[in-house]
């Protein structure tokens, strides 16, 4: 099945502002092993110079998957969500995310292409604060998997 | 850090995934996939069994680089490719995860960690390489 190209380069409105919460960044921490007191105590992080503990890498996901998740679904881009697996995930850091930030997140199609059956789409996930600061650029490939018989 | 060379190995890392990991990891992360949970759908979907989030392991893998950072607003940049799943069978024991990077190549004042993730003596991450400030 074949993405709608015209999707390329589409830009969308930016997400509601998502509050990063202390506890949040805790039991991300907690969920992927942490043991850097940075993620779990306040006055580690503050010592260390940051504002509030500090959230793994990876939790930028938490935002950019979501709201790639609602352009995604758009019956017009063709994509069947039922068939998509994380194919490639890229963060580009302007600095970390530290709870009390407040975030935008805004979502851009890169790419659509079709290979060896399988529909690509590449997102591009720009997060800032609510102030313009721009905090991690988030890009992403998901991947439809064909339904030929042969196609991985 | 400023003496670190291109073969530089960092620290390994060992991670043991089990059922409960996964839970813990869709809480977190709000990511709720059934094939990250639900064995009969993940067989239905044509997979062995449930398979860990790609986002776990990557979350896992990068721990070889932040805990070896004093700062992490040193880290620049982290990426890497799902080639292979990470199946986690509930037989209380799971799946092991073996981290190991090295660095590769250092421009300016920033290096190239390249990391290895090992499970079931298959790499599971392709292409995964951070860079970070060594300067």
């Amino acid at each position: 099945m074949a993405l709608n190209a015209d999707f390329v380069g589409r830009s969308y409105p930016p997400s509601e502002p998502y509050l990063v919460g202390r506890e949040k960044v805790r039991e991300f921490a907690r969920a992927i092993g942490v043991t850097d007191p940075l993620s779990f105590d306040t006055e580690a992080a503050r010592s260390r110079g940051y504002a509030d503990v500090v959230a793994p890498p990876t939790y930028a996901i938490r935002l950019s998957l979501a709201a790639v998740e609602t352009v995604a679904v758009d019956p017009d881009l063709g994509l069947d969500y039922t068939r998509v697996v994380h194919g490639d995930q890229r963060f580009e850091y302007a600095r970390p995310i530290v709870a009390g930030d407040e975030l935008i997140c805004q979502v851009t199609i890169d790419g659509i292409r079709s290979v060896a059956g399988n529909d690509m789409i590449t997102t591009r996930a720009d997060i800032t604060t609510t102030a313009g600061e721009h905090v991690v650029t988030s890009y992403s490939v998901l991947v439809a998997r064909g339904t030929d018989e042969g196609s991985s | 850090m400023s003496a670190v060379t291109v073969g530089f190995e960092l620290p390994s890392k060992e991670f043991q995934i089990t059922r409960e990991s996964l839970v813990r990891y869709a809480g977190a992360s709000g990511d709720f996939n059934v094939i990250h949970w639900n064995e009969r759908i993940a067989r239905e979907v044509g997979l062995p069994d449930v398979i860990a989030h790609g986002m776990l392991t990557m979350g896992l893998a990068i721990q070889v680089v932040t805990d070896w950072l004093d700062d992490p607003s040193a880290l620049v940049d982290y990426g890497c490719r799902f080639t292979r799943p990470v199946v986690v069978p509930d037989d209380g024991v799971g799946a092991r995860l073996l981290v190991t990077g090295t660095v590769t190549a250092i421009e300016d004042d920033i290096a190239t960690v390249t990391l290895k993730a090992v499970c079931a003596e298959s790499t599971v991450l392709g292409k995964a390489t951070a860079r970070v400030r060594i300067g």
